[in-house]
C-alpha cells in the first residue's frame, strides 16, 4: 500500500528569478539569483543545506548547481523529465525529507535557452534512422498540441470561430494576469482581436496560443513541518505539501487507437492519484487556485477537463464565463502561466509552486507591477500545479497540491 | 512465352502549365499544355515505388525475384537505388535487384533484360520500373519540355497479358545530348545534327529491323509507342516510320511532358489500357541507339484493367500556378536561410538496423491478444512489448504500407514545416487496426478534416549531407 506525502514536509523558503529573454544572465547567474532569494526567505545559509536536487534540460549533472553555488561536497541529483523536470526534482527532494534521511534540502529548476540563437526549441541529440524524422511527425510542439484543438473542435462540434475564440480567451486571461506580475516574461494585456488575428504557427494555433521560450530559475527549501514552522516564526506560515503525483504515458497517442486526442489520459490518472493523496473529493469546489501547463492555449482548456475542474466537453462555458479568471471562482495561471510568466522548461514546475506559495502566504502583491490592481487571491487554502512534459500523445504528467497547515 | 503480366504508372499530382513558366520569364501568357512535376518530397525512387505499387496490385511482393530500376536521375550514383525501392516494396532479400542507368533507353534495356532472365528460367517474376525527373535549366527549352513520371511492368511466364514477339536493338554512340557527372542540366550538340543523324534515322531503322524479323508491316501494328522529345518531332518520326496518325499512341507530351527514360514505357502503359486481345503494339525507345520491341496482347489483358495507370493518374491533379514554388522545389533559387537548424543527419547504422520495418512500413500483430500496432520512435521501429496486453516479443509482422486509414487528428505546421510550409501532420488510424503519425502529402490544407480517408505513399523526407531519407507519408484517397 503506497504511503502519502500529505503534510509530511513543508516549504520553508522559495525564490524565483524574473523570467524572460535574459540576455543579461547566464545559467549560473539565474541559479544564484533564485537560490539566494530562497535562502533569505527561509532565513538560512548554504551551510544548512544537506542535499540538493536540480532539474534542468540544458544543464548537465549535479554540478549545474554545485559549481555556481559552491556547495561543499553534499549530494546533488540532476533530474530531467521534460516540462515536468522541476516538479520532479521537487518531488524527489520532498521524499528524501519524508524518509527522514535529511532535514533541510534544496530543489532548484533552471534552464537557459536564449543563447541558442533560434526562436522556439531546436532539434538535437544523437542522429537516428531516416524514419526518425517522421517518428516525431506530430512535429515541433505547436503542431503536436494543435492536434488537440482540431480533434476537440471536431468531436464537440465547435465551429472554427467558436473553438478559436475559446482558446483565445484562455490566453487573454493569462495576459491580464501577466501584466500585473513584475517577474513575468510578457507583462502586457492583449485584446481578443489581436489574439484572434495573429499569424498561424500551427493551424489552428496562432501566435498568442503559444507560450514563449524563456530563461529562468526557481528554488525551494524543503524541510520537516517542525523545522519549517521554527524557521518561519514571526513570518508568513510555511506551505505544506499535500500531494505529489507523476503519471508517465506509454506514448499511446501515437499508436493506440483508444487515445482520442481530446484529452490527456495521463493527466486524468495523475490527478486522481493526487486528489486521493490530498483527500480531495470535489476539485472544482475544493481547489482554490491552480497553475497548469499552458504551453498552448488548447492544452490549458483540455487540462481543465482532465483535472475535473470542468465537465467533459463543457470547458468552453467556464472559459468564456471567466470561471478561471483572477477574480473568478477558480483562478488559473494567476501569475500569467507559461504563456506570460514564461517557460524555461526545467524551472517551470518550481515557478508554479512559487506562485502558489506566495498566494497562500498572502504575499502575491510583492510581485505587483506598480499601478496595477492587486493580484492577491482571497484566502486561498489549496493550490494545484500541473506539468505536461512531452506531447499530448506521450508525456510525463505531474500533479501536485500544496496548502496551508490543516487544509 | 515470357511477357508482361501486369503494368502500372505514376504521374505526380502537380502540373505546371507552360503558360505559367512563360509568364514568369516575361514571354507572355501563352504555351502549349502543361507538364507533370514531382513534389518536393518525390524523386526517381519514390516515383518508381508508386508505379510499382500500382503494377503489383494483387501480387504478393515476396514472389518477385528482382527489381530492375531504370532512370537517368538516380538519387545515388553509388548505392543501389533499386534496392531502396525494392525494400520499400517489400521484395524478398534474395531479389536480384539492379540499376539500369545513364541512358534514356535504360527502360527498354531493363525490360529486354528482364524478358531474357524469365525466358532463361533463372527468374520467374521480374519487376521493371522506369522513372525520371530530368531538370531543365531555368528559362530554357528543356524546362518547358521535361516532365516527371514513372511506369512499371511485371515480367513473367504465368498469365501473360502481353506477349513479346521479338525485338531489334541498335547501339550507336551518337552524342546528340549528354550529361556528365558534373552537369546538373542536359547538354546538347547542334540540334539539327542530333535530329538528322540520330532521332529521325536510328529509331526508324530499329523499328524496321524488328518488323522485318517478324515479317510484319507497319499496317499490322495497332499502336506504336515511342519516345518523343516534343510533339512536332514525335509526329515527324511517326511519318518516317510509316505509321498513320491513328496508329500512334498519344505520347501525352502536352499533359505530362517528356519523361525521359520513363516516356516510352508510360506511353506503352497508355496503349495497354486501351488494348484488346490480339492487338500488336510496337514499342520504340531512343538514347544512344534504339530498342524496338513487338508486343501482342492476349486475353489476359482484360483482367488487368483496374490499375490506376496513366488514365487514373492523369485525372488526379492540381495545377501549380506558382513558378516560384517550382523553383523552390527544384532548389533552383537561393532561398533566405532557415531560421531554425535543418536537424541532425541520418545515422546509417540506425537506418540499416530498421531496414525490415521502416522502409516497408511493418508493424506487428500481437499473437496473444491480436492487437495490430505500429511502433515508431526516433530510433526504432521494432516493438517488443504489446501496447494492449504487455506480452513480450510475441508478434507476427504486419504491413501497414498497403492499408488505407482515416485521419484522427491533424495540424498544419508553419513553424517546423521545412522549406515548403505548412507541413500537414496527421494521426492516422488504419482500417484493420493500428495507428501512426505521418506527414500528409499532395493535399490542399483546406480539404484536411478529421475523418478524411487516406492511403500511404512512399516519399523522400529530406536530403542532407548527401543522404536521401525515405519514409511513408499519407495522402488523400482520390479514386
Amino acid at each position: 500500500m503506497p504511503g502519502s506525502i500529505r503534510d509530511r514536509v513543508a516549504i520553508a523558503g522559495m525564490g524565483c528569478t524574473k523570467f524572460g529573454e535574459r540576455w543579461d544572465a547566464s545559467m549560473s547567474d539565474l541559479i544564484v539569483e533564485a537560490v539566494y532569494e530562497a535562502y533569505a526567505d527561509a532565513g538560512i545559509g548554504p551551510e544548512e543545506i544537506q542535499a540538493a536536487w536540480v532539474g534542468t534540460s540544458t544543464g548537465s549533472t549535479g554540478m549545474t548547481i554545485s559549481e555556481p553555488l559552491r556547495l561543499q561536497y553534499i549530494p546533488v541529483t540532476r533530474v530531467e523529465n521534460a516540462c515536468a523536470t522541476a516538479s520532479d526534482a521537487f518531488r524527489n527532494a520532498c521524499y528524501a525529507v519524508a524518509a527522514g534521511i535529511y532535514d533541510i534540502v534544496l530543489a532548484v529548476g533552471v534552464d537557459k535557452f536564449k543563447d541558442s540563437g533560434i526562436s522556439g526549441l531546436g532539434d538535437g541529440g544523437i542522429p537516428g534512422p531516416g524514419h526518425g524524422m517522421m517518428a516525431g511527425a506530430s512535429g515541433p510542439p505547436p503542431a503536436s498540441f494543435a492536434m488537440l484543438a482540431t480533434t476537440y473542435f471536431a468531436r464537440y462540434g465547435l465551429s472554427f470561430e467558436e473553438g478559436k475564440h475559446m482558446i483565445g480567451r484562455v490566453s487573454y486571461k493569462s495576459h491580464v494576469n501577466g501584466a500585473r506580475n513584475r517577474k513575468a516574461h510578457f507583462q502586457k494585456e492583449v485584446s481578443m482581436d489581436t489574439i484572434l488575428n495573429a499569424p498561424i504557427i500551427a493551424w489552428p494555433l496562432g501566435l498568442f496560443d503559444c507560450c514563449g521560450v524563456s530563461d529562468g530559475s526557481a528554488a525551494a527549501i524543503i524541510t520537516t513541518p517542525e523545522i519549517a514552522k521554527n524557521l518561519r516564526k514571526g513570518k508568513e506560515p510555511p506551505v505544506f505539501v499535500k500531494a505529489l503525483q507523476i503519471a508517465m504515458a506509454p506514448r499511446d497517442g501515437d499508436f493506440n487507437t483508444k487515445f482520442d486526442y481530446t484529452h490527456v489520459e495521463a493527466t486524468v490518472r495523475a490527478a486522481a492519484a493526487a486528489y486521493k493523496e490530498a483527500g480531495i473529493t470535489n476539485p472544482r469546489e475544493q481547489i482554490s487556485m491552480a497553475e497548469v501547463h499552458d504551453c498552448f492555449s488548447i492544452t490549458e482548456a483540455v487540462t481543465m477537463e482532465d483535472l475535473g475542474f470542468s465537465p467533459r466537453g463543457k470547458v468552453r462555458d467556464d472559459i468564456e464565463n471567466g470561471f478561471f479568471d483572477l477574480d473568478g471562482k477558480l483562478p488559473v495561471q494567476p501569475d500569467g502561466g507559461l504563456k506570460c510568466f514564461g517557460h524555461p522548461i526545467g524551472a517551470s514546475g518550481i515557478r508554479m509552486l512559487y506562485e502558489m506559495y506566495k498566494q497562500l502566504q498572502g504575499k502575491a502583491d510583492e510581485l505587483l507591477v506598480p499601478g496595477q490592481p492587486s493580484r492577491q487571491i482571497k484566502n486561498p487554502k489549496l493550490g494545484l500545479t500541473h506539468n505536461l512534459g512531452g506531447a499530448p500523445a506521450g508525456c510525463a504528467i505531474f500533479v501536485g497540491i500544496v496548502g496551508l497547515e490543516g487544509a | 512465352m515470357a511477357g508482361i503480366t501486369s503494368y502500372g504508372a505514376y504521374i505526380p499530382y502537380s502540373r505546371l502549365p507552360r503558360s505559367v513558366i512563360n509568364a514568369a520569364w516575361g514571354r507572355g501568357g501563352g504555351g502549349r499544355g502543361e507538364k507533370a512535376v514531382a513534389g518536393i518530397d518525390e524523386d526517381s525512387i519514390s516515383m518508381a515505388v508508386a508505379a510499382a505499387i500500382d503494377c503489383l496490385k494483387g501480387t504478393d511482393p515476396k514472389t518477385v525475384d528482382a527489381l530492375y530500376m531504370a532512370t537517368t536521375t538516380a538519387p545515388y550514383t553509388e548505392r543501389l537505388n533499386a534496392t531502396i525501392a525494392a525494400t520499400a516494396l517489400d521484395l524478398p532479400r534474395a531479389a536480384r535487384n539492379a540499376d539500369f542507368a545513364n541512358c534514356l533507353r535504360a527502360g527498354t534495356s531493363a525490360l529486354l533484360s528482364a524478358l531474357d532472365a524469365v525466358k532463361a528460367g533463372s527468374m520467374k517474376r521480374v519487376l521493371v520500373t522506369a522513372s525520371d525527373m530530368r531538370l531543365g535549366g531555368a528559362s530554357g527549352e528543356d524546362e518547358q519540355l521535361f516532365g516527371d513520371g514513372a511506369a512499371a511492368l511485371l515480367i513473367g511466364n504465368d498469365n501473360v497479358a502481353v506477349e513479346v514477339e521479338g525485338s531489334y536493338t541498335l547501339s550507336d554512340d551518337i552524342v546528340d545530348f549528354w550529361r556528365s557527372h558534373e552537369d546538373r542540366f542536359v547538354r546538347a550538340w547542334e540540334d539539327r545534327f542530333g535530329l538528322d543523324e540520330g532521332y529521325k534515322k536510328i529509331p526508324a531503322e530499329a523499328a524496321a529491323g524488328a518488323l522485318m524479323r517478324l515479317e510484319l508491316k507497319p499496317k499490322d501494328i495497332s499502336k506504336v509507342c515511342f519516345y518523343g522529345p516534343n510533339t512536332r518531332r514525335h509526329q515527324e518520326l511517326a511519318k518516317i516510320m510509316g505509321f498513320a496518325p491513328q496508329q500512334v499512341q498519344d505520347p501525352l507530351l502536352d499533359a505530362v511532358g517528356n519523361t525521359g527514360t520513363a516516356h516510352p514505357l508510360m506511353t506503352l502503359v497508355s496503349a495497354l489500357e486501351e488494348a484488346k486481345p490480339g492487338d500488336r503494339i510496337l514499342l520504340v525507345s531512343w538514347g544512344n541507339g534504339s530498342d524496338a520491341i513487338v508486343l501482342r496482347a492476349t486475353d489476359q489483358i482484360e483482367k488487368i484493367k483496374d490499375r490506376r495507370g496513366m488514365k487514373g493518374h492523369l485525372q488526379v491533379k492540381r495545377v501549380l500556378d506558382n513558378y516560384g514554388k517550382y523553383l523552390r522545389w527544384r532548389d533552383m533559387v537561393s532561398l533566405a536561410p532557415l531560421s531554425r537548424p535543418a536537424g541532425a543527419p541520418v545515422s546509417m547504422a540506425a537506418e540499416w538496423r530498421e531496414r525490415r520495418s521502416a522502409l516497408p512500413l511493418y508493424g506487428v500483430k500481437c499473437n496473444k491478444c491480436g492487437t495490430v500496432q505500429l511502433y515508431m520512435t526516433g530510433s526504432a521501429m521494432r516493438a517488443h512489448i504489446c501496447l494492449e496486453c504487455q506480452a513480450k516479443d510475441d508478434f507476427t509482422p504486419y504491413r501497414f504500407a498497403d492499408k488505407r486509414g482515416k485521419v484522427v487528428s491533424f495540424s498544419h505546421d508553419y513553424l517546423g514545416g521545412g522549406i515548403d510550409p505548412p507541413a500537414t501532420r496527421t494521426v492516422v488510424d488504419f482500417e484493420g487496426g493500428g495507428r501512426g503519425l505521418f506527414d500528409m502529402s499532395d493535399r490542399d490544407p483546406d480539404e484536411v478534416k478529421v475523418g478524411l480517408e487516406v492511403e500511404m505513399t512512399f516519399r523522400k523526407l529530406r536530403s542532407l549531407a548527401g543522404v536521401h531519407s525515405y519514409f511513408w507519408k499519407c495522402k488523400p484517397v482520390r479514386d
